[in-house]
């Protein structure tokens, strides 16, 4: 479980995040929503310590994540960014098998290859795009090489950060379905972030909206819509007039 | 009020200065410290020396060849006004090895090093492949900076050697076509004037200028801004930091080695 009480962040003097309270149960699929700017990758990026909050506790499991070492605790995650961030310099493959290829449970190489191309398979991908570079593939590609490289080691949390955005309609809708078949079929807890309102039925168990550096609401999926939050229930119907500024 | 403002604005860069370079004393240490430190990347150290050494040699010994030439003509035009033509071996192999060796093969790998390492690992931070890095269980200094750093302080004294051997080729090619000298006298003087520790401190000097080259091109790729403009910043930063810096660090080396 991820527990998230006050966390707090500024960058000079603008406040990004101000006191976010937020719970993600393990093997439930969290997903995030709320404006550009209010500071949701922010937020995602505190909890793997790539950032460093300022105020507040973050744990994982009970324990501080500040306090936790650093390899055990990266090893427990996954996590696909927003535009893929494929190493240029590597193979697909090489990407993929990461890191299975380093670390405490480093494989041989052949075998890591082959781990590489199942887990490529395993989103759609057929054995021949192993030996491309990154830049040789699509948008939609590089999304899932990425979300290849993100579960190669079957981690227990998994972050998506906006995995949907640049992407067509219908490449959309095969990276949510992938991403709910995957967290399903590895048992994995996920939180997503995006402003993709399809994506949001498709992955969410629960989900939390973050405005003004705060947690305006959460809930269940199915409450979601029903909802009476009037932050809400812009955000998702996407009103340009209402309690959420336009201009920010 | 005024006397205030003044010192105010004098303080601020002097203080930004002194932060800018407390910060890269960190990271130089860090690099320092995470050298001896397993996991070591063989790999990215091998492509960075084939990068940063064997890619540079071609502009590193066109560079030598003209300038030992160059100064050929120079010290013979000069020489001629006291009757000292005879010295333009000893000083033409002397210059080379001692400075415009070190100094002009650290510039070429300043200007073509520096700027390719800040661009790759600037567009690395600003797509996020440093942050992936990091959530993949490996150190970003480790893996990027160590490397590069230390192929090029390795393979910069080897190109300085190189093109001091090109450059003093290039004086006696002139010497031999141009100014009527003897091949074999020509060769001589240099061989005979020439002392082990002018080779060796034009070596020293080129493993600084590698290090010094890597360590701006790391620091201002890792730490650059967002965008194709903080990228751009970050290059060119890169390269001016690291061309004053071999420039400074010349003086302070040729002030210790040759004047104690």
């Amino acid at each position: 479980m991820i527990e998230l009480i006050g966390v707090t962040k500024a960058f000079g003097p603008k406040r990004v995040l101000a006191g976010v309270d937020l719970t993600i149960a393990s093997g439930k699929s969290m997903v995030i929503i709320g404006g550009s700017g209010t500071g949701k990758s922010v937020l995602l990026k505190c909890i793997l310590g790539l950032i460093v909050h300022d105020g507040g506790t973050i744990t994982l499991d009970g324990q501080d994540v500040r306090r936790a070492e650093r390899d055990a605790f990266l090893a427990r995650f996954g996590m696909l960014f927003q535009g893929g961030a494929l190493f240029d310099s590597l193979r697909v493959w090489e990407n993929v098998a990461f890191r299975l290829m380093r670390g405490a449970t480093r494989h041989p190489k052949a075998q890591a290859r082959e781990m590489a191309i199942e887990k490529l398979r395993r989103v759609g991908l057929t054995p021949d795009v192993a030996d491309l570079y990154p830049a040789e593939l699509s948008g939609g590609m590089q999304k899932r090489v990425g979300l290849a490289r993100a579960i190669a080691a079957e981690p227990e949390i998994i972050f998506f950060d906006e995995p949907t955005t640049g992407l067509d309609p219908i490449m959309a809708g095969v990276i949510n379905d992938l991403i709910r078949e995957i967290v399903v079929e590895m048992g994995a807890t996920a939180m997503t972030i995006t402003h993709d309102m399809s994506s949001v039925h498709a992955i969410a168990d629960q989900v939390a909206m973050l405005h003004d550096g705060r947690i305006q609401w959460t809930g269940p999926i199915a409450e979601m819509d029903a909802c009476s939050d009037p932050y809400v229930q812009q955000f998702i119907h996407g009103r340009a007039h209402g309690p959420i500024s336009a201009i920010r | 009020m005024t006397l205030t403002k003044g010192l105010r604005a004098l303080g601020r860069p002097v203080l930004a200065s002194l932060a800018a370079i407390g910060r890269v004393a960190l990271f130089a240490a860090s690099i320092i410290g995470h050298i001896l430190r397993p996991p070591f990347y063989a790999r990215e150290f091998g492509v960075q020396l084939l990068h940063i050494g064997w890619f540079s040699l071609p502009v590193v010994g066109l560079t030598a060849l003209f300038t030992g030439g160059a100064l050929a003509l120079q010290i013979y035009s000069g020489g001629a006004r006291f009757n000292a033509e005879a010295v333009v071996p000893s000083i033409v192999a002397i210059g080379m090895v001692r400075e415009l060796g070190p100094v002009l093969g650290g510039l070429m790998v300043a200007a073509r090093v520096a700027s390719s390492i800040a661009a790759e690992l600037g567009t690395m931070k600003v797509t996020e492949q440093i942050d992936a890095l990091t959530t993949l269980s490996t150190n970003p200094i480790k893996y990027l900076a160590v490397p590069r750093v230390l192929a090029a302080t390795l393979a910069v004294p080897v190109l300085v050697g190189v093109g001091d051997a090109i450059g003093i080729m290039g004086g006696w090619l002139v010497g031999i076509t141009r100014l009527d000298f003897n091949s074999a006298t020509y060769l001589k003087n240099t061989i005979d004037f020439l002392e082990g520790w002018d080779i060796g401190s034009g070596l020293v000097k080129g493993a600084a200028f590698g290090f010094i080259v890597a360590l701006m091109g790391c620091y201002h790729g890792m730490t650059s801004g967002r965008g194709a403009q903080g990228v751009g910043k970050a290059t060119k930063s890169a390269v001016v930091a690291a061309s004053v810096l071999i420039l400074a660090s010349n003086y302070i080396l040729t002030e210790v080695f040759f004047t104690s």
